[in-house]
Order: C-alpha cells, then structure tokens, then sequence
C-alpha cells in the first residue's frame, strides 16, 4: 500500500502524543521481555511502519474478543492499534456489508498475499453448515483465507483451542484453527476474552521486529502466558496460610481470602491477568471477588464446574463406586459360597470312601 | 485430553472403581469363608472379651520385644500418624472427599500439611532403609518393594504439589492423582489390605488363644 500515510502520521492525527507513544512501545517491550532499550527503535518503526493488510475473520464466536479490544479503555492506545494496522476485513466493523465486504476480503488476499495477517475469533464447525458468512462455510474460508497468509493470530480460546463451542456436546463439531491450518505460523492469544495488551503486544512486535513472539507448549506468547495466575495473586498468602472463603459472602470472603474451595483455577491457569489486570490496571476477576474460570486454558469449559476446586475429581457422582462395591461383595460371596461347597462336597467324598 | 484432564477424570475413576469393587470382594470373600464356632468348653470366662481386646492390645509390641522392635515401632507409628492426618486433614483432600460422600470437616493449616507431609515421607525412608541394610529380620519379597514404591510416589508428588515446588502445578498435581489412583487399584489385591485386615486377624488370634486358655 504505497500510498497509505505512516502509523506515526496517523497518530499524530488522531492526537497520540509521542510521549504517549513511546509509553506504550515501552510497556509492550517490557512486557514482551524484549530488551528496555527497544522501546525507542520499536516506536521508531512503529511510526515509520507501513500499515500490514490484516483480515479479521469472525466464526463460531461471541464478539466479546473484539469488544475487549476496542472498548479496553476508552480511547486507548491500544483500541488506537487499529490504526497500526490496516484492518481490511472485520464482519463486525467494517462499514461495507455483502458482496462489498466479501470483495474487499479477496482483494486484501489478492493484493497483500503472502504478506497479510489472518486474525481469527470463533471456533470452526466441521459441519460447515452450522456457520457460514455470506453463503461461505467457516472452513472455506479459512482455508482460502490462510493460504496466502504470513502468519494466523488465534484472538481468543474458540479460535486457540475450540472454547466454548467445543465444549460438550460439541453440536457443530467445532474444532481450533490449528487443527485445519498446519503449514502457517500460528499465535495463540486465549482467553474469554483474551487481554487487549496482549493482542496488540502480539502484533506490536511482529510489526517491530518482523517476527512472531517465543510461544509455549501451548502456542501462547510465553511473554502473557508464561506466569501462573496463582503465583501471582495478591491473594496467595491466604492461600500458603489456609484461610479460605466458604461461600461467596462469609467472613472470609470479605476479608479477601483465597478462591480456591469456590473453585478458583488460578492454580492451574497461565495469563497476565494478575499482573497486568483490566480496564486499566483497575482490577482482575479474583480481586473482584470471583475465582478464575481458567478462560486461556484449552478445554476449560469441561474441567469440571466453575465452582468445584481444582481437586475435585472430574467423574460425576459417586454412584458407580456404590455399584462396584456391591457387585465386589456379591462376587466374593459367590466365591465364598462356591469354596465352601467344594470343601463340604470332598469331605463327603472322603467320608464315603472310609 | 492433557494429563490433568485424564487424572481428575477416568483415572481416579476408574481406580476408586476397582478399590471399591476389590475392598468388597475380599473382605466378604474372606470373611464367609470363616470357622465356625469352638464348640469346645472355653478355659476362659471371659475369653471372648479378651480375645476382642487384643486388637488393641497387640498395637504396640510384647515387653520382651520392645527393645528389637523399638526402631521399626517407633518411626512406623510415625509414618502411620502422619499418613493419616494428611490424607484426612489438608484442604484438597478434604474437597476430594466432600465431593465424592458429603461430608467435611476443619481442614489443618497448610503448614502442618507440608510438615506432616515431609514426615511421612521420611519415616518411609526410614523405614525402607532399615529394610535394606537388614534383609535377614524382613525377609523382603519383590511386592515389599513395589508396595513401597506406590506408597512413596502419592507422598512424593502430593508433598511437590501441595508446597508448590517442581515442574507447573498442573503437572504435579496430574501425577499426585495418577500415583493415589495406582495406589487405590493395587491396594485390595495387596499387604495394603492390612489396613482392613488387622482388625480381623488380631481379633481371630486373640478369640483362638483365649479360648483354649493361653494368657495373652
């Protein structure tokens, strides 16, 4: 796109400050655990950067991905991050509607390929019937999307891991980006919502640097996903102490205590939530007074209740357990009952033969 | 699946089954097989009642026995004690097992959950130590060793994961549930039993020589 204007021309237009600037590419550095002297060299090429064509593919999803994004904090500099980009396709934001909108996403491909970012929301039904945007099936167009594509940035859990859409009984059979796409860089970025800063981080640095953040074992940039939400609560003391809330309005609770007999997953959830926080550094869901559901681990909507403690079993009732003991005791009579038969009946027989 | 999926889930299941099932079968399998009564005079009036109090009376070794048995008495006691009031007493398995019957109860502060922890898992130490350096007194078999060895492995990994130390928490957790469910399906068919069994054999012994007049 050689005639658009520079991200650091737009900004200026849109009344970022350079000093507003250099704060984000600071924070963003810091929180990549890139080195703190990059901060000037990534605002440097952040505003120098040509904007990169990204398409925004929305499927199996609820919007709350996008509406954490663009209402993060209102304006901030990282709903501003659509201006770093060049947001050529967005069902949900996007003036154009119809073919329009369709004939801008194939002209984006055609025009960018090989170069152009794929950001999908939304779980893929493999019955393609249970989702299609205008008359194409989620499939097709994910795979006619990602062809050309430089690298697939998954916003949320649906398009990371199959969220909510996967979860039992999986109606449409939905699966994650990862399983249909296998021959592009993938970036997982979960979460229900995931955190703004961490998607604009994401692409901060590919911009910067031209090169996709170091990703776990999960595909999470390891810079947001690296630090266990339970290592980082401000309530683990209570934890380490043994003092928990029992319900959501004891003593304990309003003193702040430890989530985790009302079954909060920080223990086993990896997210910058505790650090980091929302709406601003305001507050995360645990210092709110609810305990984490675990949104940016794949499968978290079937690990057992929100409410059970992450050491309870995931099996359902005990009812089985009943049954196997009765069926045990009724076995090991049989073979009681059997034994003693056997050793009445060769007593007999040796009676007989005297 | 991730490992942790498959422990909280059909593993520990599964296991609990088998326990349930196997605990069932051998002790009613056992116990039908009993004797039926001495029809002999009993030497003892209250021989019955002696009999019932060597449960308790044979807990702790006969006098002549105390000095050789002191070690083996002592740190199993230990290991017992401290077993016990970690598999009862910390929060998380309190919450495992108000989740299976209902029931619960005050929780010790973690704290004492890690020391009893340590304990426990020092005193097994102990114990097999001595089991080493004196084969002739034990006379151990294979299953000894591979009876320790699942008994040490929920120790080891629960104490991990309880005070937070290791690889990630989920992992840790996912093999504490994974060693507990090794342990529950191989204790029915094992020594483990004794858990269950001690009540009765010392009761039979104690009837037995009461009965025919033997002080004990």
């Amino acid at each position: 796109m050689p005639n658009e204007p520079t991200l650091g021309g737009l900004l200026r237009s849109q009344g970022v400050s350079r000093r507003a600037f250099l704060k984000f590419c600071s924070t963003t550095a810091s929180l990549m655990a890139l080195p703190a002297g990059i901060a000037p060299a990534m605002a440097e090429a952040l505003s120098s950067a040509r904007r990169p064509s990204v398409i925004w593919l929305s499927f199996q999803e609820c919007t709350g991905c996008t509406e954490a994004l663009t209402r993060s904090s209102a304006p901030s500099i990282e709903s501003l991050m659509f201006n770093f980009i060049s947001l050529d396709y967005h069902h949900t934001l996007q003036a154009a509607s119809g073919d329009a909108a369709e004939h801008a996403r194939e002209q984006a491909q055609h025009d960018n390929a090989g170069k152009y970012l794929v950001l999908v929301d939304g779980s893929i039904p493999l019955d393609e019937h249970c989702s299609t945007v205008a008359g194409i099936s989620n499939l097709a167009m994910l795979k006619e999307a990602c062809a050309h594509a430089a690298a697939v940035i998954n916003i949320g859990t649906c398009s990371a891991y199959g969220g909510i859409p996967m979860a039992k009984p999986n109606p449409t059979r939905a699966v994650a980006v990862g399983d249909i796409i296998k021959d592009k860089p993938i970036v997982n970025v979960p979460g229900c919502p995931p955190m703004p800063l961490a998607i604009t981080g994401v692409i901060a640095q590919y911009l910067t640097l031209g090169r996709l953040p170091e990703l776990d074992h999960l595909g999470r940039p390891v810079a947001f996903f690296g630090e266990n939400i339970h290592d980082r609560c401000y309530r683990r003391p209570f934890y380490d102490r043994g003092e928990f809330a029992e319900t959501f309005d004891d003593e304990g609770a309003r003193k702040g205590w430890c989530l985790y007999k009302l079954g909060c997953k920080a223990p086993i959830a990896y997210n910058a939530c505790a650090h980091i926080k929302w709406n601003n550094g305001v507050s995360f869901p645990i210092q709110s007074g609810h305990g984490c559901i675990g949104c940016s681990e794949p499968r978290f909507w079937d690990m057992g209740g929100i409410y059970d403690s992450v050491a309870k079993g995931n099996f359902g009732d005990g009812a089985k357990l009943g049954a196997a003991a009765m069926a045990g005791a009724a076995v090991g009579a049989g073979a009681a009952v059997l034994a003693r038969r056997k050793k009445t009946r060769v007593a007999e027989e040796m009676h007989g033969s005297e | 699946m991730s490992l942790l999926e498959f422990a909280r889930g059909p593993a520990i299941h599964a296991a609990l089954i088998i326990m349930a099932a196997g605990i069932a079968l051998r002790l009613i399998g056992v116990l039908v097989l009993t004797r039926g009564a001495d029809l002999s005079r009993p030497r003892d009036a209250f021989g019955n009642f002696k009999g019932y109090r060597t449960v308790f009376s044979r807990a702790w070794p006969s006098g002549e026995f105390t000095t050789t048995t002191r070690y083996q008495t002592v740190v199993a006691y230990l290991f017992h004690i401290a077993t016990l009031l970690v598999v009862l007493g910390i929060v998380p398995h309190i919450e495992f097992i108000t989740s299976l019957t209902g029931l619960s109860w005050p929780a010790l502060p973690n704290f004492l959950g890690v020391a009893l922890g340590t304990l426990a898992l020092a005193s097994l130490l102990a114990l097999i130590g001595r089991r080493l350096a004196k084969p002739a007194v034990y006379n151990s078999t294979l299953g000894d060793y591979v009876t320790w060895v699942i008994v040490a492995l929920p120790l080891l990994t629960g104490l991990m994961a309880f005070a937070h130390v290791g690889p990630r928490y989920e992992t840790m957790l996912a093999l504490h549930i994974l060693s507990s469910a090794l342990l529950f399906a191989y204790m029915p068919f094992s020594k483990l039993m004794h858990a269950f069994w001690f009540i009765f054999s010392r009761a039979q012994s104690g009837l037995a020589y009461a009965h025919k007049g033997v002080r004990i």
